[in-house]
């Protein structure tokens, strides 16, 4: 049985479209670009100032002016562009990033996403999840489904939102859900999970479609 | 640019209560030195502007261990648990900014303008008390502008009249936050004669920077 986190991310990089723009974020997001196929033209950002990220280097080729959001080392793939933030968060807001991955505290039924405080516990800070989920043209939300038993999808948010706007697709452990108009709709299953499974780690109301097929993973 | 300091005279400029905006993220593009200084002269106080405050033991969150900071503006604290004690404690103030909202305050602040729209932050916590502002049928937040007593950059090459480049992802705030400080002090990895930086290469002008320190090492060959 594979891990969780690696179920969601093999999920997520079937959504990365040939030649796009895609900001992955800190954690299991990060996760995604291994299962993304080369060749496809596809530029990762790091907000912190890369278009074209590429994996970690070999130890101790490491160079320390080349990181991640996440402060890891990384490198630069041929065509990248080293940029500042206000550049960065022109992209993102500007409407020049094609998709972003975040991860999730809660979803609710309108697709309100929270993801960066829990009041009086933890307070991180938003950093740039706020601006990438108000500009980046498709996003999508990778978490596991539950936490500590209780379920991420809820039918309103109880944590401060990160955004206004409805994302896009969400992917978790058991399932793929899409928030629309009319409600989270379930659109996949997770391999050996039953819609009889995710209904019951789903607080939220889900619109259940008459054919809810398996995963497809990468 | 009115010539090098050493890191210790470049701290003593900054009294007691300052406002101070430091280049980095995550520590990465900081300056390194000129905050080891502060933190050896350990006048505090000071209100920092910066995207985050780093770690324990590394770059900004040097300032924050050793007590120095009162109020902090940033987008984000959450991989330095000493800044959430402290803002929890109540020793630290936090204004909590998103990132995109930030670089652009301190933009808006250093080229003069205003202050900016912005439609990150509508329906959030963020929108708390702030105008909006409806621009061809959108709604927008408006955020002030920000500027700071004291700038501190970090580059990669300064030439000998304070003409900067920048390394990679180690440029991140600091072009930006070199127009919005009345004081500009700028530490770059090394110092080379005028010239040696094409024009194109320029990514902040020396007549933006007041002060930069010696080489690292002493300064003199």
């Amino acid at each position: 049985m594979m891990d969780a986190k690696e179920l969601i991310a093999r999920r997520v990089a079937r959504e990365v479209r040939p030649g796009t723009l895609v900001n992955l974020g800190i954690g299991l997001p990060s996760m995604v670009a291994n299962y993304v196929p080369t060749g496809l033209g596809v530029f990762f950002q790091a907000e912190n100032g890369m278009i074209g990220l590429g994996a970690r280097p070999p130890e101790g080729m490491e160079d320390r002016h080349l990181t991640d959001a996440g402060g890891g080392f990384v490198t630069a793939v041929p065509g990248a562009a080293s940029i500042d933030s206000a550049m960065s968060f022109g992209l993102i807001r500007g409407g020049h990033l094609d998709m972003t991955v975040l991860g999730g505290l809660q979803v609710d039924e309108s697709g309100h996403l929270a993801n960066w405080k829990v009041p009086g516990k933890m307070v991180p800070g938003m950093g740039g999840a706020m601006d990438l989920v108000t500009g980046a043209a498709r996003v999508i939300v990778a978490m596991q489904h539950t936490a500590r038993g209780e379920s991420k999808i809820v039918p309103v948010c109880t944590l401060p939102l990160t955004a206004l706007r409805r994302v896009d697709l969400v992917v978790t452990d058991l399932a793929v859900i899409e928030p629309t108009g009319v409600g989270l709709v379930l659109r996949e299953r997770a391999p050996g999970v039953t819609v009889a499974d995710i209904r019951a780690a789903t607080e939220a109301t889900l619109v259940i479609p008459d054919d809810v097929p398996e995963m497809t993973l990468n | 640019m009115k010539g090098a300091l050493k890191p210790e005279a470049a701290a003593e400029l900054i009294p007691e209560g300052a406002s101070v905006m430091i280049g980095g993220f995550m520590a990465v593009g900081s300056p390194h030195r000129m905050i080891d200084a502060i933190v050896a002269r350990g006048v505090g106080g000071l209100t920092v502007i910066s995207n985050d405050t780093a770690m324990p033991g590394k770059g900004i969150g040097k300032l924050i261990s050793a007590g120095l900071v009162r109020h902090v503006i940033a987008s984000h604290i959450g991989l330095n648990p000493e800044t959430q004690a402290k803002m929890i404690s109540g020793e630290i103030t936090c204004e909590l900014v998103p990132q995109g909202t930030l670089i652009e305050r301190i933009r808006a602040g250093g080229m003069g303008l205003g202050g900016i729209l912005t439609p990150t932050g509508l329906a959030t916590e963020v929108e708390e008390g702030k105008q909006i502002v409806e621009v061809d049928g959108r709604r927008y937040l408006l955020e002030t502008p920000l500027k700071a007593d004291f700038a501190l950059i970090g580059a990669w090459q300064a030439d000998y009249i304070g003409n900067l480049t920048y390394m990679l992802t180690a440029q991140n705030f600091n072009p930006t936050m070199a127009l919005a400080g009345r004081t500009v002090i700028a530490e770059a990895d090394s110092i080379v004669p005028v010239g040696v930086i094409p024009p194109d290469a320029v990514k902040t002008p020396g007549v933006l920077v007041d002060h930069l320190l010696i080489r690292p090492g002493g300064g003199i060959a």
